[in-house]
């Protein structure tokens, strides 16, 4: 029998946790404007590193946590999530906390994660969507965090993107938030955010 | 010319120090030890404990020191504590069936399996002045009343079984029975926002740490028409329970250890409908330490709030669910109430110069008035 | 009797988990501007109502790089102001400042500093009542309900009713605001004079209400309007003299009652701003010569 070491988790879990936190709060204050996330973590593939450090910093046993079907696949993942997090794994997407997207192109909306209610908005899912990197252009972003309008795109994004997202910001108050993972750098999308077209 | 006043840090030190001097008294007198006022002055260690919501009496009689005897600064001190204490888990509930008795008292039955106990109470005592405590006992030493006392045993016989009032008559089917124990880990309003309307575990964890004295207003209140539910003592016990953890790792529960508790089961006014035969309905109260009177002020308001869920008329201040638990705990309302001593000059400013110009444009147009009339 | 247990407490005195909770509490804060998020609020070492909200809100964002600044009526040092700050230099070990343009985060008690704020700086704002509806409606399921339908027409009724009685809307401080045009918002009792700072502002406002136990946001660049009629537009209050100590003008003042015969002068409420004029060579007319300031 092989037993395969459990990767560590933050080497200073006070302050990478807080400066984790940081980037992803910047990053939703901020929708679109990519924040560095300094990331020292080797999680089991397929998490990313960007993406295990934002499941480390927020994620605790209060917090149900979604793994697509690329992360499930894999049980070293949720081994790692909840030795670390303490955060229960769920099947159901309507009863997480947080969602973790390790592919995408797989997504098939936003409709079957939490949407909060109209009395409590704020108990929906907070989707982690792992991406490859970051453009200044593809949608147009409007509202609370940005002056004027800014150019966002992001890869791989399925193209039903921005429909979803028009779909959820038509749901505000209530609705999910994003904040895509990416190479040493963390952007969010926040369900006040209005997106246009290219 | 004029300088600010400032030296904010400077006061708040001296303050403090003085604050030290205050608290240590006359330095010719022994400072009073944890362990003197743990045991001498035991039911303010068990309030402070109760409110405090931690069990500890060794924490909670040098809180007392601390506060000086102020019992809810006291509290205040545990709690501020308490929160940065990790959270292991919730226990099995408490089975006070098999509490180590020290008290036991009911008034529906004038005998009972187990028998009446009084135990140290202050019930049937003449309250006079009891001059021989002011002279200071030696070590060792005892007053005449205590003198009398090493010979009774301060608790039942813990093999003695001292089954429940309300078991008892809860066998005949004549008092609901009290919710089963769903086995869920109860919602912790120390580690969740709370939001209304709020379940029973909620309700009277609330209640369990709410301030003695406004309960026992409100409990009362109940007693003079305000949300009259015909009380009954059913049974007031103290004793000893165990606390018992389910440990996963381990596979069996564990006794973690004993804590003391007052638990009070009012029987009240029955209640009858077209499928159900009347029956007795219950208030509950349960505190830490040999906390009576709030057990029982806890047992009455808790009957009193759930007048919805037994077809009751609500309207008294008892009834009201998000009056009676936004205000009962004392640590919040003494915080906001205190608050008041803040500078609140820039608020204050701003409601100056609004009176300032009503005024001013009132006096105007009255003058104006005058002119008018005098031209008329 | 139990032993005495080692008490030791963590980076800015919150457990990490408590942390957490606050965090996202206050991410979900910032994706809905405005809206109340109700958060597990800790007993804090200080008393509610002194700021408890405020603190965890500050405990649960700060990092050992940040510099706080901490005032308490627009000024660093009084007392409040003095003690949370020597909390977190003792709990974090942060570096604390009382020059606005140098603070990371500042902790606010009913002010927003003079100097205009800039994108990489967060407020918070110490909060005792967040529910702006709370005074016409004490029930909060009542008003949890009015938040969900957006229903406000209470609030326009209670500020028309004070423009019918007295001419004027008699909400001098804590005068309500709506969000991104959604949520109506009390800005804590901050003077109405600060209300049009907190529009398009490039900093993050975070709101902690501890007692009440609530978090709100808004983020950089957002929308903030004062309530307000046609007939009656929101106005600000204005002073009729300068600073007597900077001769600023257009600044919020505090009046100081000099002798029991009316004499008083009016100083800014932002010591810092009013420090700065003052070294700039800005002299008001009961201020000391250049040179001699104390």
């Amino acid at each position: 029998m092989q037993t395969q070491e459990l990767a560590r988790g933050f080497a200073d879990p006070v302050l990478e946790a807080q400066g984790v936190f940081r980037a992803a709060m910047w990053a939703l204050s901020r929708p679109g404007q990519p924040q560095e996330l300094t990331v020292d973590l080797v999680p089991p593939a397929p998490l990313s590193p960007e993406a295990a450090a934002l499941a480390l910093a927020l994620c605790d046993y209060e917090t149900p946590v979604f793994l697509d079907a690329a992360l499930a696949a894999e049980r070293a993942v949720a081994d790692f999530l909840r030795f670390h997090t303490g955060a229960p794994i769920t099947e159901d997407p309507g009863e997480a906390r947080f969602a973790i997207i390790a592919s995408p192109m797989e997504l098939r909306g936003f409709s079957a994660f939490a949407q909060g209610s109209p009395d409590f908005p704020d108990a929906s899912t907070t989707l982690i969507l792992q991406v490859a990197g970051f453009a200044d252009h593809g949608f147009m972003l409007e509202g609370p965090g940005i002056k004027g309008r800014i150019g966002f795109g992001a890869t791989p994004l399925p193209g039903d993107f921005p429909a979803w997202m028009a779909a959820n910001r038509a749901l505000f108050p209530r609705g999910i938030d994003l904040l895509l993972a990416g190479a040493g750098q963390v952007a969010g999308l926040p369900r006040s955010v209005a997106i246009k077209g290219a | 010319m004029y300088v600010a006043a400032k030296g904010g840090e400077k006061a708040i030190r001296n303050a403090h120090k003085l604050l030290a001097k205050r608290r240590r008294g006359n330095e010719n007198l022994p400072s009073v030890t944890l362990e003197q006022i743990a045991s001498q002055l035991s039911l303010a260690v068990d309030r402070v404990m109760a409110e405090g919501s931690l069990y500890d009496t060794h924490l909670a009689a040098l809180a007392i020191k601390q506060a000086r005897g102020d019992l809810i600064e006291a509290i205040f001190l545990i709690r501020a504590f308490r929160t940065t204490l990790p959270r292991f888990g919730a226990s099995q509930p408490l089975d006070t069936g098999e509490m180590l008795v020290r008290r036991r008292v009911s008034a529906t039955f004038k005998d009972l399996p187990g028998g009446q106990l009084l135990g140290p109470t202050f019930d049937y005592t003449h309250r006079l002045l009891d001059t021989s405590l002011a002279v200071a006992d030696q070590a060792g030493e005892v007053d005449d009343e205590a003198n009398a006392a090493p010979a009774l045993s301060d608790a039942v016989d813990a093999a003695s079984k001292m089954p429940r009032v309300t078991d008892l008559i809860g066998a005949e089917g004549l008092i609901e029975a009290s919710p089963a124990d769903l086995g869920e880990e109860p919602f912790d309003i120390t580690r969740a926002p709370v939001s209304f309307p709020v379940d029973r575990a909620t309700r009277l964890q609330t209640l369990a740490r709410g301030d003695e004295g406004y309960l026992l207003a409100l409990g009362y209140s109940t007693q003079r028409g305000y949300a009259r539910s015909h009380p009954f003592v059913g049974e007031i016990r103290f004793g000893d329970v165990e606390v018992i953890l389910d440990v996963p790792e381990l596979g069996f529960p564990v006794s973690i250890g004993e804590v003391q508790v007052t638990e009070c089961q009012m029987v009240n006014q029955f209640k009858g409908s077209a499928t159900e035969p009347p029956q007795f309905t219950r208030g509950y109260g349960l505190v830490f330490g040999q906390c009576e009177r709030k057990a029982m002020s806890m047992a009455l308001v808790e009957r009193a709030l759930r007048w919805a869920e037994l077809g009751e008329e609500p309207g008294a201040p008892a009834q009201d669910e998000e009056f009676v638990l936004s205000h009962c705990d004392n640590v919040q309302a003494t915080g906001f109430v205190e608050h008041l001593k803040l500078p609140h000059y820039v608020d204050f400013q701003a409601e100056l110069d609004l009176v300032r110009r009503m005024r001013a444009e009132a006096s105007a147009k009255s003058a104006a008035d005058e002119m008018k009339e005098a031209a008329e | 009797m139990s032993a005495m247990p080692e008490i030791s407490y963590n980076f800015a005195y919150l457990d990490e988990q408590t942390k957490r909770m606050i965090r996202r509490a206050i991410l979900k804060a910032i994706a809905i501007p405005g809206y109340q998020v109700p958060f597990a609020a800790r007993e804090m070492p200080m008393p509610y109502g002194w700021g408890t909200g405020g603190v965890q809100v500050t405990a649960a964002v700060l990092g050992p790089d940040d510099v706080l600044k901490v005032i308490d009526q627009g000024a660093d040092d009084t007392t409040n102001a003095v003690a949370i700050r020597g909390f977190f230099e003792k709990t974090a070990g942060v570096a604390t400042t009382t020059a606005t343009t140098e603070a990371s985060i500042i902790q606010t008690r009913h002010r927003i500093p003079e100097t205009a704020l800039t994108e990489n700086q967060i407020l918070v704002y110490q909060v005792p009542i967040p529910e702006p509806l709370r005074f016409l409606e004490p029930r909060e399921t009542e008003t949890r309900q009015l938040h969900a339908l957006a229903e406000y027409g209470l609030m326009h009724v209670k500020l028309y009713e004070d423009i019918a009685r007295h001419g004027h809307i008699a909400t001098t401080y804590a005068y309500p605001v709506e969000v991104a045009g959604r949520y109506v918002m009390d800005p804590s009792p901050i003077p109405k004079f600060d209300n049009p700072k907190m529009d398009d502002c490039p900093a993050l406002q975070l709101f902690g209400a501890g007692r009440e136990k609530r978090i709100y946001a808004i983020p950089p660049y957002t929308s903030v309007r004062s309530l307000d009629f046609e007939d009656h537009p929101f106005k600000v209050q204005r002073f009729a003299k300068p600073c007597a100590l900077c001769a600023a003008t257009g600044v919020y003042l505090d009046e100081v009652i000099l002798d029991d015969r009316g004499g008083r002068m009016f100083v800014c409420s932002d010591t810092d701003f009013c420090n700065d004029r003052q070294e700039q060579g800005h002299r008001g007319e009961m201020a000391a010569p250049a040179g001699e300031a104390a």
